[in-house]
């Protein structure tokens, strides 16, 4: 099996776990969950430097999940690794579990700072980096934020502090799938064009395919390559991606799936039905 | 409240004592001042700190460390909120980051990042903040903050500090190196007296008896201690016996030594350069509430913005004198 085709085979499996526990749950955000899976996927089961046994490894890569409303897909990929178990995935949200509604650096091993609060992971990363550099680190740095998120003042001012800074040790990644909340981003308040706008910043921009694993694949080799410039990847995706009942609906960004929902994405996923 | 022990080794006693007598000498110093000049001490021997300004570094004074150790000063330009953020990232990664501007600006502008990221995941910055009141003077009142101690000090997790003069501000500053989270420490721009000499020592939580006294105590911070003690002066000459305290830590509080002084004088005057709303006057309206209420009354800045002026000038106008001090006492012992 080639490397993608593993990735994608990791990707379904991780979006059968984000919609049981959403589904469990009773609430949470669907739609922004599934279009970044791809993505961490890529990371985490690719590209970052990490230990199994050691969370804390001086030497690891970190990953700073901005759109923290997509936890679910974190927790998933971190039950995976081994950071939290299967079983704490289906306590999401609930009174005393170490799932947060948004992460919660204090609860997980592996949650680097705690997010939320749209626009201020991109500062956080910034920090990072910056200390990796104090402390001459290979250490990579990634930083997932939303579209909509790029709405946030503070983002523009974290894009000019990593092009300042010369972070070329910092990738972020625009899960672009073009809806938020009450609808269409053009249509809520236009940020394209982004691409041009990140350049325009200072930055290395690359755009990628966000569910294309050979595409998420060479534009994480090619930040790598990318000397005295942070990079951003602008991701295209869909949100929802992977069920067609979620596919490109605002609506479920923050809908978890009702029964009726779970039993036709598991089926579409090629879940094994208990 | 946990202090955890630091690796790192702090001046030698002796440096620390000729430094001391150094701002003893002056007799007038701004505790901006003190910050800076010690930040940039303990630099030297703390490879982990790190400072973030935002195009204030002049005025905050972190630009004496800057001159220092350029490499480990990051400028951030005018993005207060971003500063807070990048400062998180840094404690994060195990560096000591001091972020410094204006009061206004580092609780007002960037309070969300604050209390998002920063203290809701303990990390480990040091917010000094100078220009803190109406000591800032001719800027007027979009400069002035009024409001930082009740901002800071509702968020969860978060250590306020207000320290009276330049020797309690290097003994803060040293203590927020040896410290593990997020502390908030307001200081000043304008010069103000020397209470303080070597032999003080700062604990985090704890206030500190300047005079005895048993009619009444005056509990104050900030550059109001001093107030406090000219206050208990014309006191005295009245023949009225008047406490003095310093409470520089506004959260956590010292509850015991506050009711402690409520039980042995029964009247209460606190004195800040800060909104009578939320600060150190509400902090000890708290304690005494709930635990020993006797006649109070607060000095400070009776809801309402600053405006431009000379800093003296100003501190006439909104009441911030020994004398205001004195009048409020008088009042509450009459209340008994």
């Amino acid at each position: 099996m080639t490397e993608a085709a593993q990735l994608k085979e990791i990707a379904r499996n991780l979006r059968i776990d984000i919609l049981r526990m959403l589904h469990k749950a009773k609430s949470g955000h669907t739609g922004g969950s599934l279009s970044c899976i791809d993505i961490l996927t890529t990371l985490y089961f690719s590209k970052m430097r990490y230990r199994i046994d050691d969370p804390a490894w001086p030497d690891r890569d970190r990953f700073i999940l901005s759109k923290g409303h997509a936890a679910p897909a974190l927790y998933a990929v971190l039950a995976r690794i081994g950071y939290c178990s299967n079983e704490d995935l289906m306590t999401l949200r609930q009174a005393g579990s170490k799932l947060q509604g948004h992460p919660d650096c204090k609860a997980i091993a592996g949650i680097e700072v705690s997010t939320g609060s749209l626009g201020q992971g991109l500062s956080m990363a910034n920090g990072i980096s910056l200390a990796l550099k104090l402390d001459k680190k290979q250490s990579r740095v990634y930083c997932l934020l939303g579209d909509g998120e790029c709405q946030e003042g503070q983002v523009w001012e974290a894009a000019m502090t990593a092009a300042h800074y010369r972070l070329d040790n910092l990738c972020a990644i625009v899960d672009n799938n073009g809806l938020q909340i009450d609808g269409a981003v053009k249509d809520v308040k236009g940020i394209e064009p982004l691409p041009e706008k990140w350049k325009a910043f200072g930055w290395n921009v690359i755009t990628a395919d966000g569910h294309d694993f050979d595409s998420l694949l060479s534009a994480f080799g090619k930040a790598e390559e990318v000397k005295a410039q942070p990079t951003m990847i602008v991701a295209r995706t869909v949100k929802g991606k992977g069920v067609s009942v979620f596919e490109g609906k605002a609506k479920y960004h923050g809908v978890p799936p009702s029964d009726e929902e779970l039993a036709v994405a598991l089926k579409e996923l090629g879940a094994n039905i208990k | 409240m946990t202090i955890h022990p630091h690796p790192n080794p702090l001046p030698s006693r002796e440096r620390e004592k000729a430094y001391i007598e150094e701002f003893k000498l002056a007799e007038m110093i701004a505790t901006r001042e003190a910050y800076g000049e010690t930040l940039a001490r303990l630099g030297e021997i703390n490879k982990d700190i790190v400072v973030l300004d935002a195009d204030l570094s002049g005025s905050t004074k972190t630009a004496i460390f800057a001159k220092k150790f350029p490499e480990r000063f990051f400028n951030m330009g005018v993005a207060e909120q971003d500063m807070m953020g990048t400062a998180a990232g840094l404690a994060v990664a195990g560096k000591i980051p001091f972020a410094s501007t204006f009061a206004i600006f580092a609780t007002g502008r960037a309070w969300e990042q604050v209390r998002q990221s920063i203290a809701y995941p303990k990390a480990n910055v040091k917010i000094v903040a100078s220009h803190a009141g109406i000591t800032v003077g001719e800027d007027g009142a979009s400069h002035q903050s009024v409001e930082d101690i009740a901002v800071m000090r509702v968020i969860p997790e978060m250590t306020v500090i207000v320290p009276a003069d330049g020797i309690e501000t290097r003994k803060v500053i040293e203590e927020m190196v040896r410290y593990k989270g997020p502390v908030y420490v307001r200081v000043s721009r304008g010069k103000s007296p020397v209470i303080f000499d070597d032999s003080y020592s700062f604990e985090i939580g704890k206030g500190t008896v300047l005079r005895e006294g048993t009619g009444v105590a005056i509990i104050a911070c900030g550059i109001m201690v001093s107030k406090a003690m000219e206050a208990a002066d014309i006191l005295g000459k009245e023949g009225l016996s008047a406490r003095v305290i310093n409470i520089s830590t506004i959260k956590p509080i010292d509850k015991d030594l506050i009711i402690k002084a409520a039980r042995e004088t029964c009247a209460i005057v606190t004195a800040e350069e800060h909104s009578v709303i939320g600060g150190l006057g509400s902090a000890v309206a708290e304690v005494l509430s709930e635990n020993y209420p006797v006649p109070m009354k607060r000095v400070g800045i009776e809801d309402k913005f600053g405006t431009s002026g000379d800093a003296d000038r100003l501190m006439e106008i909104y009441g911030l004198t020994p004398e205001n001090i004195a009048k409020a006492a008088r009042e509450v012992i009459k209340r008994k």
